[in-house]
């Protein structure tokens, strides 16, 4: 078979390539000024002095402290310090046992409060969402009880790009006193991040979604939540997460972020602009196809769809041949077997949720780039629909 | 995860792709809601399949699997494709990731069922 020439990446909501000037800033980190922060000499005075100055770039963009920002190893690590440090805690000053959160959450998240609920005496209400994969305020606001210790619901979703409403569920969490936690992982490098307008406690993100490199997270707590570590040993980040700090990869995260917030409008409306190209033309050339998550409130980058009587990996290593990456919430592309659950959280049939793909543009991509998936993607619908059981017994 | 290149040649590729026509028997298994179905047709001549014919949905092994199966059984005799096991399927194709061995290797099962109703199908028309 012929290798592909070119690689179109449209899976930016998986990871990204990590941005040349990221690299660059990261370089010295790795054999010059190699020094662990803790030390008092001026190798590790040199490495502190770096980590404090990337804190202080993170907190301008959120519009906190840097005292507030916790680094960690992944998005992932940030969500379970943020729920088991918050639950635990919470319960242990006999506040409660009760956490709301949403159907639609990262497994980082949803797997997190399953285990609280299993092992550790948690009761966890899930919220619904609505077709498009929303949360309804409301909904938080009656969910909420006397004994309730965290509310986290995630800032976009990464499988179907809906933006949530964040600022008005902050609100209300904070008009009875609980803390708020958002997963703004998809979110971080291109939504707006003030964490006094979103009325969040406690925020995550991940470096790697915005250009930076892997193995490297924020945790934003602010000041006065309730937080226990989760991860024990020295006092690193203020005894609240320990470990020698990944100075490399904090400089990279921080330098990626100011980068992505100081174009971030100017990429965001070119991205949106062709995402649009993308939906419409998707729509309009291939039929028995719906679009996912929410028409307008979607991140600009993700444009997913629902493919009636075919399966999404099928689509994928169609798509691969062609050179052009992509992912599915089909049970076949994850190790569960489940389909999504955020699609069937949305109402979607599981034998839709199976024909799943999201395509989730970034800064490298161009319109050539959303034609020539314009161009091959009908063609393969059809081949796998004409072998589908299902496609012709709907005729 | 990785398929490997006969996974992925029938998969491009697939033989037998299709529906006959008056077929002599008709296997179904599977289940969209699980991600998989497969409905494989059949043509029998002297107790030999003759033509044999499949349609899936499905994901890249479900549809290999279905290639080769309809290969591995074409001109044999009922008795030799009713031998035909889920995991000779897979080790012709040069082996398939653990998950996939369960959910989307049902390609044996398939063509069982439709020498099933083949034999169901015959054993009604002899005693009617």
């Amino acid at each position: 078979m012929e290798k592909p020439k070119k690689v179109i990446y449209l899976d930016h909501a998986a990871t990204t390539a990590v941005d040349p000037r990221v690299m660059e800033a990261m370089l010295p980190y790795w054999t010059e000024r190699y020094g662990n922060a803790s030390s008092i000499y001026s190798l590790g005075r040199e490495a502190a002095r770096a980590m404090e100055e990337a804190r202080k770039t993170v907190a301008d963009i959120l519009n906190c402290e840097p005292k507030e920002i916790i680094f960690t190893s992944c998005g992932s690590e940030s969500d379970n310090l943020a729920v088991r440090g918050v639950a635990f805690a919470q319960q242990h000053r006999g506040k409660g046992n009760h956490i709301i959160t949403s159907s639609i959450e990262h497994h980082a998240i949803g797997h997190t409060c399953e285990q609280l609920e299993k092992y550790f005496g948690f009761e966890v209400t899930y919220l619904p969402v609505d077709k498009y994969a929303m949360v309804d305020p409301e909904d938080v606001r009656r969910a909420i009880r006397d004994d309730t210790v965290l509310i986290s619901v995630m800032a976009a979703n990464n499988e179907v790009g809906t933006i949530q409403p964040i600022a008005e569920i902050g609100k209300i969490a904070h008009e009875h006193g609980i803390p708020f936690h958002t997963d703004a992982v998809q979110a971080g490098g291109t939504l707006p991040l003030n964490v006094d307008e979103l009325h969040v406690d406690l925020l995550s993100l991940s470096a790697h979604k915005f250009y930076g490199p892997k193995g490297v997270g924020v945790l934003y707590v602010r000041k006065g939540t309730p937080l226990l570590p989760i991860q024990t040993g020295g006092g690193h980040e203020r005894q609240r997460r320990a470990g020698t700090e990944n100075v490399a990869g904090i400089v990279g995260l921080a330098t990626a972020l100011k980068l992505a917030y100081d174009h971030a409008e100017e990429n965001n409306a070119r991205i949106t602009a062709l995402r649009e190209r993308l939906i419409q033309g998707v729509l309009e050339r291939i039929p028995e196809v719906q679009l996912t998550g929410h028409p307008t409130q979607r991140l600009p980058n993700n444009a997913s769809f629902a493919f009636k009587y075919i399966e999404g990996e099928s689509i994928l290593l169609n798509l691969d041949m062609l050179g052009i990456c992509a992912s599915s919430g089909s049970a076949c592309t994850s190790a569960s077997l489940e389909p999504s659950h955020v699609l069937l959280a949305m109402g979607i049939p599981a034998e839709e949720a199976h024909g799943s793909l999201r395509l989730t543009l970034g800064n490298e991509n161009t319109e050539e780039d959303v034609d020539y998936v314009l161009e091959v993607l009908p063609g393969i619908v059809e081949k796998l629909r004409m072998m589908s059981p299902l496609y012709q017994g709907a005729r | 995860m990785e398929y490997s290149e006969l996974v992925m040649e029938h998969f491009m590729n697939p033989r037998n792709v299709g529906v006959i026509e008056n077929p002599d028997g008709v296997g179904k298994v599977g289940n969209p809601v699980c991600g998989d179905m497969m409905e494989i047709f059949i043509k029998v001549k002297d107790n030999h399949i003759a033509d044999i014919k499949f349609r899936t949905f499905g994901c890249g092994a479900a549809i290999a699997t279905s290639s080769i199966a309809t290969e591995m059984v074409k001109g044999k005799t009922l008795e030799e494709a009713e031998e035909l096991s889920n995991r000779a399927v897979a080790e012709a194709l040069g082996g398939l990731p653990p998950i996939k061995m369960h959910c989307s290797n049902l390609a044996a099962d398939a063509i069982h069922a439709a020498i099933a109703d083949y034999r169901q199908r015959l054993a009604i028309t002899s005693n009617g």
